[in-house]
């Protein structure tokens, strides 16, 4: 540290200007502008006295007297002199607050942010600097330049320098203000545009604002970079949420994918099973919260396998008792299954309350990465594309590397034959139900993590998982994950340009006439038959 | 494979008798007592006998068994395409809904300046200050427009629907999944108020229609018995469809389509014909219910109206057209029971019922009838 002390004060000979009475005086009855004036240069003299008279100012304890033209910081009331720091006998009478305003506020709290800049801790420095980036022209570029030379971290240097840009559009020398609308070409703050503006918009005259053209371009230029970079930082914004939206829908359509593709069978209940995986999530959330304070964050370990066999189970009664009664007659088992949504949402709603209940995210699915000012990826989604992601991987593995998957996919492609091999056809259905269905479970504890937990909670997604499973082809696992995902994102590049219900319904129109082109899907299965 | 087995177990039955009479004597019968019925002795009672006699009929009966032959009326449009077509669609309650907007619309307009805003534009557009009536809503003053509309626009959107459905040979549980997303989708756009029909609210709070009050006694009766008429007509209309060398090639399609095409006919008119058919019919019925009921809103639209319409015509009985009629009663009148006496309880039962009819009575209540007799 002795070494950086001395290069600053090599570097800065006037480091330790001495407190100015005057503009002492100026900040306590001085008129607006000459206030921010005196805050600056009392900032300027970086004396850990005119530090602690602007605490003092922000915290209300300054006061001063007209009379007397002295001015008192008072703690405890005891008062001292802030010019000098002696210590004060007694107050004059007519001492006054200084009184604040929203102005003088900001101006103060950027001054401090000043002093803050020069502190050891990395963190203050970096609330310091978020603080100076709010009003950066109110800084001198002087301070900034000192700073930035002592400032050691690469990072908070890099948002420093955008400061330090930022600040230098206000300084009367044109060559610095011409390398500062460069620099900022690179800036990542919001409030970056709002700066360069005035240097490209016109008066109510029609004449340019900013007289010298060069300026003028070159703000130009760096307004179209940042609005360029602005445009990629949305447009991967919309690709991730798309990617979201479509991981979601998958981990719904994925079940489907398994009991309409491969078995042929409709089951209009495959939105209750999300929603009873939601329920389980939720009931074993609040067994931990009562039973298991301690590990409340670790419920979802327990959560995901409990929605998988809740629902699987359910899946497998369901199965038993009404399926397996309607296979070959498709229109009917879309029927009862029907029948078996408005049982289950009723006895759910009966059971818990039509209320939605309350499932939160783990403390380590809060927050998220901010990429840019204006993205920020939330953890519990990035967390979902991820458990989705390894949920197709379990069910293709389970679909192509076991003996049941083998027995699916046998069935499915001919029963008559697989019962004639031996394959116990009926016992195969009901397995790959119950995996279906405790996949669309494990599709549920996800969505309880992004969305509200509640009895119609399956009503809003059986419309859409079965437009992904259409779309993708049925009976193709890969189909259901283009499907899902080009749902997606498709929809959310629509919305920004026409709102959410348009885009929703331009995305089913345009299913629909998709359909028409293509009625097998994007991925066709091969086969002979006349029908299909 | 199934018509295979039946053929077996029943060769008889499917041979197709020749073409006779539309009904038996009996049917006739049947025909001119409900149609006695409906245009006399409802009338009567609810507007000659006294309150106090037992035979009298409240106004609230009287629009809940009008309200029921509507749906009835669109459990017969559904049996049409689905019982003899094999296209079950599960987007019904949007033909039911556009007849009924379109119908909505010349009542608003009747409303003229009585509105909360007593402006001359209905109270919706005043709201979203809107300052003149869109282009759609032009003539809808004119209750011969509305009659126009309430044919042509479910007919249209029926026939382009099915035009381009039915062309690329999309059948059987696609073409119900499609359905559904059609009605979904119509029903998202409908709640937008800036579509321009009202929002999430609909078309409500009707004065007049033709001039008479709508809330007047008399006027109910004439809109029931209308209904009634046009439920017989809707009856008698099908059952000429079906029973004409079209309904024999339509019931061929719904059989085997392969084997229909490999003889030589082209199955897109046959199916376009009934499916559009349907519709306008189903329009038909929306556009009765509205004035009856006084409300038509975008949910109507949603998908599981429309389901709840295939169970009217699985519970009665598909395939015989008379059967839905009973089948929309008994759901219904179960619903206005249930949902008056045990609210929580009219989904278990619906949801029951559902699986109950499939798997126990998969030819509806008209098959008990039918096995008694043979």
């Amino acid at each position: 540290m002795p070494a950086v002390a001395l290069l600053v004060a090599l570097a800065f000979p006037d480091a330790a200007r001495a407190l100015s009475a005057s503009d002492v005086q100026e900040l306590a009855t001085g008129d607006g502008d000459e206030r921010v004036e005196a805050v600056r240069s009392l900032a300027a003299t970086r004396d850990p006295a005119a530090r602690r008279l602007i605490e003092a100012a922000l915290s209300g304890s300054v006061q001063s007297s007209s009379s007397a033209r002295q001015v008192f910081v008072v703690v405890d009331g005891k008062a001292v002199d802030a010019a000098t720091g002696a210590p004060v006998a007694a107050l004059p009478a007519d001492a006054e607050d200084l009184v604040v305003n929203n102005r003088l506020r900001r101006v103060l709290e950027t001054a401090l942010a000043v002093f803050a800049l020069a502190s050891d801790d990395r963190e203050e420095r970096a609330a310091a600097i978020a603080a100076v980036e709010k009003d950066p022209q109110s800084v001198d570029t002087a301070l900034l330049d000192a700073a930035l030379a002592r400032e050691p971290d690469a990072a908070l240097g890099a948002r420093l320098d955008m400061v330090r840009a930022a600040a230098a559009l206000a300084s009367d020398d044109r060559a610095q203000r011409l390398a500062a609308i460069g620099r900022l070409a690179d800036s990542r703050s919001p409030s970056t545009r709002l700066l360069l503006l005035p240097f490209v918009e016109r008066n109510a005259d029609g004449a340019f604002r900013e007289s010298d053209a060069e300026l003028r371009a070159a703000a130009q230029a760096a307004i179209g970079a940042i609005d360029d970079r602005e445009r990629t930082s949305r447009l991967a914004g919309a690709v991730f949420s798309g990617v979201s939206l479509g991981s979601v829908l998958l981990l719904a359509a994925l079940g489907l994918a398994i009991t309409y593709g491969l078995m042929g069978v409709i089951n209009m209940a495959h939105g209750e099973l999300l929603m009873v995986g939601a329920y389980a999530t939720w009931i074993v959330q609040d067994a931990f919260r009562a039973h298991l304070p301690g590990a409340v964050d670790w419920y979802l370990a327990a959560a995901i396998p409990a929605a998988f066999a809740s629902a699987a189970a359910l899946g497998v009664v369901i199965e038993r008792t009404v399926i397996r009664f309607l296979y070959g007659r498709p229109l009917e088992t879309l029927l009862a299954t029907f029948g078996v949504s408005l049982l289950l949402i009723q006895l759910v709603r009966t059971l818990f309350g039509a209320q939605n209940v309350e499932v939160a995210n783990p403390s380590w699915m809060s927050g998220g990465i901010e990429l840019a000012s204006n993205l920020t990826l939330p953890w519990n989604r990035l967390y979902i594309i991820l458990f989705s992601a390894l949920v197709v991987a379990g069910v293709w593995a389970i679909l192509n590397l076991t003996r049941l998957g083998l027995f699916v996919r046998a069935v499915t492609q001919n029963r008559a034959m697989a019962s004639c091999v031996g394959v116990k056809t009926r016992r195969v259905d009901t397995m790959a139900f119950g995996l279906g269905s405790g996949v669309a479970g494990l599709g549920g504890c996800a969505l309880s993590q992004v969305g509200n937990v509640g009895p119609d909670l399956g009503q809003a997604f059986i419309v859409d998982s079965f437009m992904a499973v259409v779309l993708g082809g049925v009976g193709q696992l890969a189909g259901t994950v283009v499907g899902s995902l080009g749902l997606g994102v498709v929809s959310k590049f629509l919305e920004p340009w026409s709102g959410a219900v348009l885009a929703k319904i331009a995305v089913l129109v345009m299913i629909v006439l998709f359909i028409q082109r293509r009625p097998q899907g994007l991925f066709a299965l091969k086969g002979r038959s006349a029908e299909a | 494979m199934n018509a295979i087995a039946d053929l077996a177990r029943a060769p008889t039955r499917r041979v197709a008798p020749p073409p006779t009479a539309l009904f038996s004597r009996t049917g006739w019968a049947i025909v001119a007592a409900a149609l006695a019925v409906n245009c006399v002795l409802v009338p009567i009672a609810a507007l000659v006998v006294p309150g106090t006699s037992p035979f009298a009929i409240s106004a609230y009966g009287l629009t809940l068994a009008g309200k029921i032959m509507c749906y009835a009326l669109a459990a017969v449009a559904l049996d049409l395409v689905w019982g003899y077509c094999g296209v079950l669609s599960l987007g019904h309650g949007l033909f039911f809904a556009l007849g009924g907007y379109a119908m909505g619309m010349y009542l608003m307009r009747q409303i003229g300046r009585e509105g909360v805003y007593q402006s001359d534009l209905p109270d919706f557009m005043v709201f979203l200050d809107w300052k003149a009536l869109p282009w759609f809503w032009q003539g809808s003053d004119s209750f011969l427009w509305a009659l126009a509309m309430i044919v042509l626009v479910p007919g249209t959107v029926a026939f382009l629907f099915g035009w381009f459905a039915f062309r690329s040979r999309v059948k059987g549980v696609y073409l119900s999944i499609i359905t559904q997303a059609l009605t979904y989708a119509a029903m998202l756009l409908f709640f937008r108020n800036d579509t321009g029909f009202g929002g999430n609210n609909g078309f409500t709070d009707f004065k007049r229609i033709l001039g008479f009050p709508v809330a007047a006694i008399e006027t109910r009766v004439v809109l029931f018995v209308a209904t009634g008429l046009a439920l017989a007509g809707g009856v008698v209309a099908c059952r000429a469809v079906v029973r004409s060398k079209l309904g024999r090639v339509v019931t061929a399609i719904r059989d085997a389509e392969s084997r229909v095409m490999f003889t030589g006919y082209d199955p897109l008119p046959y199916k376009l014909f009934v499916w559009t058919f349907s519709a306008v019919l189903c329009g038909i019925a929306g556009a009765l219910y509205v004035p009856q009921v006084g409300i038509i809103n975008p949910s109507e639209m949603a998908p599981a109206n429309s389901i709840e319409m295939v169970i009217w015509v699985a519970i009665g009985g598909r395939g015989t057209l008379v059967g839905p009629v009973a089948g929309a009663a008994i759901v219904n009148g179960a619903k206005s029971y249930f949902t008056a006496a045990f609210p929580e309880f009219w989904l278990f039962f619906l949801g029951a019922l559902f699986v109950a009819v499939t798997l126990f009575l998969p030819r509806g209540v008209a098959g008990l009838f039918r096995r008694r007799g043979a």
